[in-house]
């Protein structure tokens, strides 16, 4: 990770997507940057975090993306210049305080409000593909989109201009092959902010009463779409009439770069690549179609700018107006990122153009030999990680319970246990705390006649997040349930952001830490702790709380994130070894089958188990699982 | 001799936390600094941890690439995982393209489950070989391990790259990222990782 702070003006650097954005910020002139860590968004506030002792700024990791809006904005109303960054999902938990940002305004301090939005098309890192521009449009809120490296730095910095001259705040969309992808940018000069927060409490900013807010709002946005009409963000190549007018958006260009290139296709085709998303420049984009005799759009996910194309086109009466082919038409999927052979197969659908990426008969090698050894690889917790002894609890303590506990989970780590290589224990699992909203839903079903228990899972960062007011209301409406709480003492799946529980900020301050389990004390709930690793005392504790049918029961498993812990301590506890003499292999299985510890295999020359020396971390958690005790830990010093 | 597309289509693969991106940033910040341009595509997030990971390095001097390259595109696979050069090999493969593979298996949990089974080291080498111009297999990992440093099977596996020399890359310029890039006290055991991993090619 670079230091933002200190890359030289004019230079050029090789910098991921959301360096850039954190650049663009940092020479804009930010001071005060706020957000819930969360893929493919969290690099932008830790590298603001990174220097913001050096730069002055407050950087913080707040309890969720609703209080990061909203601690931004309150800056942003002292004068400074604020960003606040999440992921789609997260957007969808700031939203109620970003709808009315707008029609309230900024101030009166001249402040300015970046929110950066990372969406995750093919959901790398999400549980879906939601494409949160419409929502910038539903908050009268300027949206542009960056198709380089370069854009992602320069929209940032003319945003924050915008944003002080409307007084409203704008939206940068970010994404998945942006945010997390590597290009040259070429920085400009940063000069430290050092504005005095301030605020004249003669005034009242709020959107009530919204109507006459509303129509101020409605004139804004018209003279931003007058910007919108001329920026420079959008730009065409290509002939002065073409045969096809590609319009794209985000990573269409590049890959509609690709495929033009491919198909050598250059004279034939010309790109209309538009940055600025809303308001959207209508105009602009009719001059260029009544130029075309086909279009074809190019953009993830929903057929955004190919609603807006067709309304445009619409509006103006075109008369032959040529044909918008895109996700509607099905030359363009509806689903999953864009990539270089999406647009290449629109194209010779288009032209009627025959393409194959390599000669046929290497291409039946590949289908013939290379296929059917691809075995599959999916996502599995790490070795070490106290997640696997603990669903490896809550599945036994489930089975010896007999009534069919109902499991509602969350987001996390944790949540691989849904997926095609994990133990699938959980029933539901949706979003950030909505594994105790819906395990509080099911517990309230008894005098219903619901007779099955009810565990919700939730992690230590998301209980902070999302999960406590579910919990009061289980508490306050008589839910019958048992929450644990996997506290690993980090938020582990984004990259070990600390939180409320973790005693130190994002910038490595100490900080009291919120005790979570004496807050569940405090709600009433009945409290157990216990040791993961020890999975005869946690599946223990856990059948006793679900024969308790009195109110809330919370088991907390405490255990760090195995990473974490190495990060610290840079030993491994245990050197492990497997006895072959006492292994009985396949007739048991149970550590590479059941437990599936990346750390330990199968041995096909012995038909034994065998320790994958290049990843055990030395846990020991199999050698005290082996049913034929064949696993053997060594104490090392 | 050097491979002389342009753009470059690089594709560096392995298991979520071996180490792709440090390998990929490496890479690419060697050519940064000859003046190319240089898009690194990845898939990162903890949410790759122990899934197949695969970085693209794509390096220019006329345009700045995508982070994605069309399928069958890829002039030369660096693979730190056996079937991970085999899975990318698959997709991004043609003919002329070169392939760098460790050796060492990191078992796949539908493996270990018995869903699927792992390919034998000797077809999968042979497959390899026969779908590309040039293959080198290195026992990275292993070689590693005698460092007594798994992490820097990586680094091995760069010294390996630069050993078949198929970039225009030295390795003082590999060595100039890795000061960049890593911790002083790191820098002795990782140069040594890279000329294990040269030697082993060469």
């Amino acid at each position: 990770m670079p230091n933002i702070a200190k890359l030289a003006a004019g230079s050029c650097y090789l910098l991921q997507g959301n360096e850039a954005i954190a650049r663009g910020a940092l020479e804009a002139g930010v001071q005060y940057s706020a957000a819930y860590p969360g893929t493919p968004s969290t690099e932008i506030l830790t590298n603001l975090a990174a220097v913001a002792k050096e730069t002055g700024i407050h950087a913080e990791w707040s309890t969720n993306e609703k209080v990061a809006a909203e601690a931004a904005l309150a800056a942003t109303y002292a004068g400074l210049r604020a960003i606040s960054s999440m992921k789609n999902a997260g957007l969808n938990v700031a939203m109620d305080t970003l709808q009315h940002i707008n029609l309230a305004t900024l101030g009166d301090q001249g402040g300015a409000m970046l929110v950066v939005v990372a969406d995750d098309p093919q959901s790398h890192a999400s549980g879906d593909e939601e494409d949160t521009r419409w929502v910038a449009q539903m908050a009268n809120a300027p949206l542009l989109e960056p198709s380089s490296f370069q854009e992602a730095y320069e929209m940032t910095k003319y945003l924050f201009d915008l944003s002080e001259e409307f007084n409203i705040f704008c939206w940068l969309r970010d994404y998945t092959r942006l945010a997390h992808s590597r290009g040259r940018v070429q920085v400009g000069e940063y000069k430290k902010a050092t504005k005095k927060p301030k605020y004249d409490t003669t005034k009242v900013f709020t959107p009530y009463i919204a109507p006459p807010k509303h129509a101020i709002l409605v004139e804004k946005m018209a003279k931003i779409r007058e910007r919108s009409e001329e920026s420079p963000f959008n730009t065409y190549n290509g002939p002065e009439k073409p045969e096809l007018l590609i319009i794209c958006s985000g990573s269409g260009e590049p890959c509609s770069l690709d495929a033009i290139e491919e198909l050598g296709l250059g004279s034939r085709v010309g790109m209309l690549k538009l940055g600025t998303l809303w308001p959207f420049p209508s105009r602009l984009v009719v001059s260029h179609i009544e130029k075309a005799k086909q279009v074809l759009i190019v953009e993830e996910v929903d057929p955004y700018v190919e609603t807006h194309a067709k309304e445009a086109v619409a509006e103006a009466r075109l008369a032959d107006a040529p044909e918008i082919l895109g996700k509607a038409s099905g030359h363009m999927s509806y689903i999953g990122e864009n990539n270089p052979d999406k647009v290449i197969a629109a194209l010779c659908k288009v032209f009627g153009l025959e393409y194959a990426a390599r000669d046929a008969d290497y291409q039946k090698r590949i289908n013939e030999v290379i296929k059917p050894m691809v075995a599959s690889r999916g996502l599995i917790w790490c070795p070490g990680c106290p997640h696997r002894a603990t669903f490896l609890s809550i599945g036994n303590a489930i089975k010896r319970d007999g009534r069919s506990a109902v499991v509602t989970s969350d987001i996390g780590c944790y949540t691989m246990d849904v997926f095609p290589d994990g133990p699938q224990v959980a029933n539901t699992l949706h979003c950030m705390g909505g594994g105790v909203g819906e395990a509080c839903g099911f517990g309230q079903l008894g005098d219903l006649g619901f007779d099955q228990p009810v565990i919700g899972i939730c992690g230590d960062s998301t209980f902070f997040h999302g999960s406590i007011p579910a919990l009061i209301n289980a508490a306050y409406n008589k839910s019958n349930m048992t929450l644990i709480l996997l506290d690993n003492a980090i938020t582990a799946m984004t990259g070990f952001q600390p939180h409320a529980g973790s005693g130190r900020t994002a910038t490595q301050e100490a900080t009291p830490t919120v005790d979570a389990e004496a807050l569940c004390r405090t709600l009433g709930c009945r409290v157990e702790v216990v040791d993961p690793f020890d999975t005869k005392a946690t599946t223990a504790k856990l059948q006793e709380l679900l024969k308790d049918d009195k109110g809330i029961k919370v088991l907390i498993v405490r255990r760090k994130c195995e990473l974490l812990r190495m990060r610290q301590e840079r030993k491994h506890p245990y050197k492990m070894w497997v006895d072959t003499e006492k292994c009985i292999g396949d007739k048991c299985g149970f550590c590479y089958r059941i437990l599936r510890c990346p750390g330990i295999g199968y041995d096909k020359t012995t038909g034994k188990a065998k320790i994958q020396e290049a990843l055990c971390v030395g846990c020991g958690l199999c050698a005290d699982l082996c049913p034929s005790k064949a696993i053997v830990k060594e104490e090392l010093a | 001799m050097a491979i002389t597309a342009d753009p470059l289509n690089l594709v560096i693969c392995g298991v979520g936390g071996q180490g792709n991106i440090l390998l990929s940033g490496i890479v690419g910040g060697a050519y940064l600094k000859k003046g190319y341009y240089v898009t690194i595509g990845e898939t990162f997030g903890a949410a790759q941890r122990g899934g197949a990971v695969f970085s693209t390095v794509r390096v220019s001097k006329k345009r700045e690439a995508g982070p994605l390259m069309p399928e069958g595109h890829a002039n030369l696979i660096l693979g730190l995982e056996p079937l991970e050069t085999l899975r990318l090999l698959e997709k991004y493969g043609n003919p002329e393209t070169v392939c760098i593979s460790n050796t060492y298996p990191v078992i796949p949990a539908s493996v270990s489950a018995a869903k699927e089974s792992y390919p034998d080291i000797e077809p999968l080498k042979k497959a390899v070989t026969d779908m590309s111009a040039a293959a080198w297999f290195v026992d990275a990992t292993s070689i590693a391990l005698e460092l007594n440093a798994p992490i820097a099977m990586n680094i091995v596996m760069v010294g390996a790259l630069l050993g078949t020399g198929q970039l225009s890359l030295n390795v003082e310029d590999i060595k100039a990222e890795l000061r960049d890039n890593l911790p002083p006290d790191r820098l002795e055991l990782n140069f040594e990782a890279l000329s294990r991993g040269i030697k082993a090619v060469s």
